[in-house]
């Protein structure tokens, strides 16, 4: 019924692990053919895959566990969806109702371990209250701000021999749950006519614009007011990164261009926002001239940590076409004059150009090199996941992504393992689909059982690793503040060969070391389209990720180089 | 400043451990709390005081309310409300504190609900700022046992909090 519940609910795809809580759910799963069950090697890797699909194609993603150790397993990849808002079922089997709460084996309080990182969760209680619930748990996942949703179901509750009458409901409603549609006119009008009056305007916008299938209207108000635009690192591809308006991302790792326009702005219009610490540097010194306009659909985002002038709740599609409207009827016009000198004054910050990569010598590959590279072969179009530490931050910064759900990387949470996951995910949703995930050698050791899921799938995942024989983002603030004491972040004597071990598990294993060799051994590595294949990519052990904001300083303070700051 | 938030919840299993859970899990901080069903089995209501600016106030709001569970809430405070208070004390009651102790009571109209030879059990009502005082004025005698419930209260007038 749990199964049959999925399909009406319009899933296909469920990833997850078996175990004694779930062994009925696993029969009915075996008698039927119309929800695919991917088997994983590890259950944060299912909650990754999961989410890694929610993120490529904006539907949720269905995960399903036991009891106890499957759950708790789970609970990493639940905590990451949550932090960025990614809409996920996470359906974890429980031990008979008549055990709960004995110490049953393999038992555990998945509603209590879960409850801080969920947008909400269940305990089925009767069989007959299934669809009904999984109804209400998919709406809640799926609207307004997504997040997962939790349904832990007592073994019990799906045993076949109870019976009773299946109904799927159509539609669901809940008193105490209600997504806010369109946001406050009133409010709107006034975040317009700010907006308009700028002399020195951005946008900041993020993972909303994402989430909530705003890019193609976020690019069309863009365009219209001619106005400079920055995105997080969850909000790339939200805008295309390739258009000249676009200043890069911005933040602690951001483009000296984005962070210095959003320090010297008058008016920031944050769409989707959530004004995080990684982004603001210290509050306090946050754009100090600046009118600050906001757009999101939780209202608890709202002047969180920094308070808003013009606060707007509602869908940011709804917003943004209000905004559109409202535009054409002001009769305030863009000062073009004022936005001419404002442009003039980014070119000037744009030519500092933050990001340019000086090669290395004895043909040593920069990480930088490697992900221009991968953008080169892969023509800007592929999907993206990333893991975390500083090949996440150079995928961020090299990798130009111009269109949404491109860019896949745990943002809030800073989950190491999730990239490999992700990108199976990934390819499993767009199974034509170049599916790269950019790793580092610490972080793919956190998932890299996953090799063998790839296998019995034939998920043809590009991994390109930028080894560098060390947790480079440790490393490198050891070597920042803590005067190169390394710290427990350097392993280079005990790394495994990760092309035997590619091999091992059945894959493809290319280790490139000279930069003369990148381009034309990473193109041949792509070439081998229904092949997964790991390319050990060796590059530059002392390099640091730049621009690097300053700590207690403000958005314009930045460390450029190893010996350039703001 | 103080803020009384009363909150309109789903009775169901858990319900309680999220509101309490969010406060524990934002560093917010919870005085007093009371909770019990309405007339309405579906729902319970909950009381809790906690102290913050305005800014630390909006937040709480705003997250209690995004908790699915939340019907509705209201900060009492916000308005003219009446806020009550009920606290059972056991204080020793022996020779000439015994007269003592009953005048205290009598003037915060407090009830001596229970009696032995050396043993008064005082029922006291009212604001938690008047349980406060009730307690000074004691101060000199020997307190056995104090059992507060927490804050529980309506707004003035015609402001309703129901569905």
């Amino acid at each position: 019924m749990l199964i049959r519940a999925l399909h009406d609910e319009g899933v296909e795809l469920i990833y997850g692990y078996p175990g004694g809580a779930v062994l009925h759910i696993y029969d009915a799963i075996f008698n039927q053919d119309k929800v695919e069950h991917i088997l994983v090697r590890h259950e944060q890797a299912a909650t990754h895959a999961a989410d890694g699909y929610a993120r490529a194609t904006g539907r949720p993603g269905v995960v399903l566990v036991t009891s106890g150790p499957g759950a708790t397993n789970a609970v990493t990849g639940i905590a990451t969806a949550f932090m960025d808002s990614i809409p996920m079922i996470v359906i974890s089997g429980q031990v008979d109702s008549s055990l709960i709460g004995s110490d049953g084996f393999q038992e555990t309080d998945m509603v209590g371990i879960s409850r801080p990182i969920v947008k909400h969760s269940f305990m089925v209680q009767n069989p007959e209250d299934i669809p009904n619930i999984v109804k209400k748990a998919f709406y809640i996942a799926t609207t307004g701000r997504p997040g997962p949703v939790v349904i832990d179901i007592p073994k019990d509750v799906t045993d076949p021999s109870r019976k009773f009458k299946y109904a799927y409901p159509e539609s669901v409603k809940l008193r105490s749950y209600s997504v806010p549609a369109k946001g406050h006119t009133g409010q709107i009008k006034k975040a317009v006519e700010i907006l308009l009056a700028a002399k020195r305007p951005i946008l900041y916008t993020g993972g909303g614009v994402i989430q909530g299938e705003g890019s193609a209207l976020l690019t069309e108000l863009t365009r219209k007011l001619g106005y400079p635009i920055t995105n997080t690192l969850m909000g790339l591809g939200a805008y295309p990164a390739t258009d000249k308006q676009f200043l890069g991302m911005l933040g602690m790792h951001g483009t000296y261009e984005a962070n210095m326009a959003m320090h010297f702005s008058d008016v920031v219009l944050g769409i989707g926002v959530r004004f995080d610490d990684r982004v603001t540097n210290t509050i306090s010194k946050f754009c100090p001239g600046a009118k600050i306009l906001h757009v999101d659909i939780d209202p608890a985002s709202i002047s969180k940590t920094v308070a808003a002038d013009v606060p707007i709740v509602g869908s940011v599609t709804s917003v943004i076409e209000d905004m559109l409207e409202l535009i054409k009827l002001s009769e305030t016009k863009v000062d073009r004059k004022a936005l001419d000198l404002w442009w003039k004054q980014i070119e000037g910050w744009r030519e500092k150009d933050s990001l340019k990569v000086v090669s290395a010598e004895n043909d040593v590959i920069k990480p930088q090199q490697a992900i221009q590279c991968l953008y080169e072969i892969t023509n800007g179009d592929a999907y993206v996941s990333s893991d975390v530490g500083q090949h996440q931050m150079f995928a961020a910064q090299y990798y130009k992504f111009d269109k949404p759900r491109r860019w896949i990387n745990s943002g809030g949470l800073g989950t190491m393992g999730f990239g490999f996951p992700a990108a199976m995910g990934v390819q499993l949703a767009f199974p034509d689909a170049v599916s790269v995930c950019v790793t580092g050698e610490g972080s793919f050791q956190m998932n890299l059982q996953e090799l063998a899921t790839c296998l019995q799938y034939n998920l043809p995942v590009k991994i390109v690793c930028l080894n560098n024989q060390a947790l480079g983002m440790v490393k490198q603030w050891q070597d920042m503040q803590y005067g190169g004491r390394y710290s427990h972040s350097t392993y280079s004597e005990s790394l495994p060969d990760f092309i035997k071990l590619a091999e091992a598990y059945g894959h493809v294993g290319v280790r490139i070391d000279k930069l003369s060799e990148l381009k034309q051994k990473m193109t041949e590595a792509f070439a081998l389209k229904d092949r997964l294949v790991f390319i050990d990519v060796m590059v530059d052990p002392m390099e640091h990720v730049y621009p690097m904001a300053i700590k207690g300083g403000s958005m314009k303070d930045m460390i450029l180089s190893k010996t350039e700051r703001t | 400043m103080r803020h009384i938030i009363s909150i309109l919840l789903e009775n169901e299993p858990g319900a309680l451990s999220r509101v309490v859970g969010l406060f524990s899990q934002r560093n917010y901080n919870i005085e007093s709390l009371t909770v019990a069903p309405t007339e309405d089995h579906t729902l319970s209501r909950l009381t809790i005081t906690t102290v913050g600016d305005d800014r630390k106030i909006e937040q709480i709001t705003k997250h209690l309310n995004k908790l699915v569970d939340v019907v509705k809430l209201v900060d009492l405070t916000e308005g003219a409300h009446i806020e009550r208070e009920l606290m059972l004390i056991k204080v020793k009651a022996a020779g000439a504190q015994r007269d003592e102790v009953k005048r205290t009571a009598d003037i915060f109209r407090a009830q001596i609900v229970d009696v032995t030879s050396t043993i008064y059990s005082i029922q006291v009502v009212g604001t938690s700022a008047k349980l406060d005082a009730f307690l000074a004025a004691i101060s000199g005698i020997t307190i056995l046992e104090v059992a507060r419930t927490g804050v529980s209260g309506v707004s003035r007038g015609e402001k309703v909090l129901s569905v």
